[in-house]
């Protein structure tokens, strides 16, 4: 019995001072939202910290809109946010453009169709062309894949292309760039969306309107499903916040989101 | 004195872990109900329309869904499990048990995303080449959580069976009855309240999970039509969207919790009513 007593009470010494050192670090700037974002913002922050030892940056996933919330309620101190804020949002938040990313529509590598039009993606996602030989491919049915909703990519796409049309209730969903990517891969049939630095050589990436879908294009402003990448804040930024955005806009900065295949924000 | 001070502290944590349960209940149902009044509940469950971001939200084919892939799901861990069950207790030699049973347990082991892995890399691909369709489907969910439920239903059918008295087996050899006779008249009868017990526990894990179905479902929102089509359910509907979620959308994801809650707990309830109905009508016979 006094065993367990003794026992307890060191356990909760030691629970108690590990929130008390946990407490004591230095100051410490939470970036959480958009999966899109999180790794290029992994990236700055490793190299913002290194040349900082004094502030700690911390990088979170969680979703654009979970990045707008957790700015709202302040448990975060910059929002990061992979599509355009609605209204109500602008109207709180003060957005920061980082880089800007190339949205890409991507099928199979076996497909023969390299290029659509932007009709032709809406009406694909919409389920109206139902088999890839009414868009010039193979006589075959077309497997839509799409993202959840309240994904940002899901919200830009639907922005840029669906516009007020809705993406089919047959859409197979998937929870990230990652496992779109895994599925379109290995299927045929399939077609999807998703950052252009993500696509890789196992995808094909289709031209839009006849523009290829690579970075040089995004740049040029030629190609048309382009997104902003927001860093938010609530009001003017903390210093440390600030001190970290300005590091992102930095050449410094800009030319390591140039190098993972971002176009740069100005 | 000694007693005592366990008494209490036995009772205070027994007391702890009911607490908890009733916190998340109250929790579940106060963020839930108010969205579906607000929705009104025959649209809320009835409607196929889930467009969150538009304020529409019906659950309908997450819940065809669910129950589609446990149904599915229990066929597959029943019939194997139920199988694996007589085996080990009726047929096999206790050299062969020791290897057979605990390699069952193990399953229960490995984590759901492993399994939610190997379908899509394996189940998946091969739906897709030789069935046809999407292979994220209700097919590939069901295969995969029923294997999850597999050493849930076998060890609970095992102990059922185990539980058989001895006397009912000699007497019904004694009889001349052969010993398949014996097992399938006798032994399964006796225990089959134990049975259907472990039927719903598997139920309950097929139903209630959640990462290995998201990634081989293919959660598409839509009512499915065969087995080859893909399916959302209840449990990775929210999963999927919470993260994203605000506002009325959080909320519904809530509704979509509670509206899991109540299907469990029926079931849970019919499954109790029916094992206990079995139990007293057996020995009368």
């Amino acid at each position: 019995m006094k065993w367990f007593i003794i026992l307890g009470v060191l356990v909760l010494i030691v629970v108690f001072l590990g929130f008390g050192w946990g407490g004591t670090r230095g100051v410490a700037i939470n970036v959480v939202g958009s999966t899109s974002i999180q790794p290029f913002a992994e990236m700055l922050a490793q190299e913002f910290n290194s040349q900082h030892p004094d502030s700690a940056v911390e990088v979170q996933g969680g979703g654009s809109t979970a990045g707008v919330m957790a700015v709202g309620i302040g448990i975060a101190e910059i929002g990061m946010c992979s599509r355009m804020l609605t209204k109500e949002e602008a109207e709180t938040f003060t957005a920061v453009t980082i880089a800007r990313d190339g949205l890409a529509v991507v099928v199979h590598p076996s497909n023969p169709v390299d290029s659509l039009s932007l009709a032709q993606v809406k009406s694909l996602f919409e389920g109206q062309v139902t088999n890839w030989k009414d868009v010039g491919g193979l006589d075959r049915p077309v497997r839509i894949i799409s993202r959840e909703e309240g994904s940002g990519t899901r919200e830009a796409f639907t922005k840029m292309v669906m516009r007020k049309a809705r993406i089919s209730r047959k859409a197979l969903t998937q929870e990230s760039n990652g496992s779109v990517k895994e599925l379109a891969k290995h299927d045929p049939c399939a077609i999807g969306y998703m950052s252009l630095g993500l696509v890789g050589d196992e995808l094909k990436a289709v031209r839009i309107e006849g523009v290829p879908a690579v970075e040089a294009e995004v740049q040029s402003g030629h190609y048309p499903l382009v997104r902003p990448f927001l860093f938010i804040t609530k009001g003017p930024p903390v210093p440390g916040a600030q001190q970290f955005i300005d590091f992102v806009l930095s050449p410094l900065g800009q030319r390591m989101l140039a190098k993972e295949g971002l176009v740069g924000a100005r | 004195m000694k007693e005592k001070a366990i008494h209490v502290m036995l009772t205070a944590l027994a007391l702890t872990a009911i607490t908890a349960l009733a916190v998340i209940t109250a929790f579940i149902f106060k963020e839930g109900v108010p969205i579906i009044v607000k929705v009104g509940i025959k649209d809320f469950i009835l409607s196929s329309e889930w467009h969150p971001l538009e304020g529409e939200f019906g659950i309908f084919p997450m819940i065809v869904g669910s129950l589609a892939v446990t149904v599915g799901a229990v066929m597959i861990s029943f019939s194997f499990g139920l199988g694996c069950a007589v085996l080990l207790t009726q047929f096999c030699p206790p050299r062969l048990v020791a290897v057979i049973k605990p390699s069952v347990e193990l399953l229960a082991g490995i984590p759901s995303v492993t399994y939610g892995f190997i379908g899509v890399v394996i189940l998946v691909p091969f739906i897709r080449d030789y069935l046809g369709g999407p292979g994220l489907s209700v097919l590939a969910s069901s295969i995969v959580l029923g294997v999850m439920a597999l050493p849930t239903i076998t060890s609970i059918s095992v102990d059922a069976l185990q539980a058989v008295p001895r006397s009912y087996r000699e007497g019904s050899i004694a009889l001349g009855a052969t010993e398949w006779q014996t097992t399938h008249r006798v032994i399964l009868k006796a225990a089959r309240s134990g049975i259907v017990a472990a039927v719903i526990l598997g139920m309950g894990r097929a139903i209630g999970e959640t990462m290995a179905t998201i990634m081989v479902a293919g959660n598409t929102a839509d009512v499915p039509h065969s087995i080859l089509d893909p399916v959302r359910t209840l449990t990775s509907n929210i999963a999927l969207e919470m993260g994203y979620s605000a506002g009325d959308h959080r909320k519904a994801l809530f509704a979509t919790g509670v509206v899991l809650f109540i299907i469990i707990m029926i079931l849970n309830s019919i499954a109790l009513v029916v094992s206990r109905h079995r139990v007293r009508r057996g020995p009368a016979r």
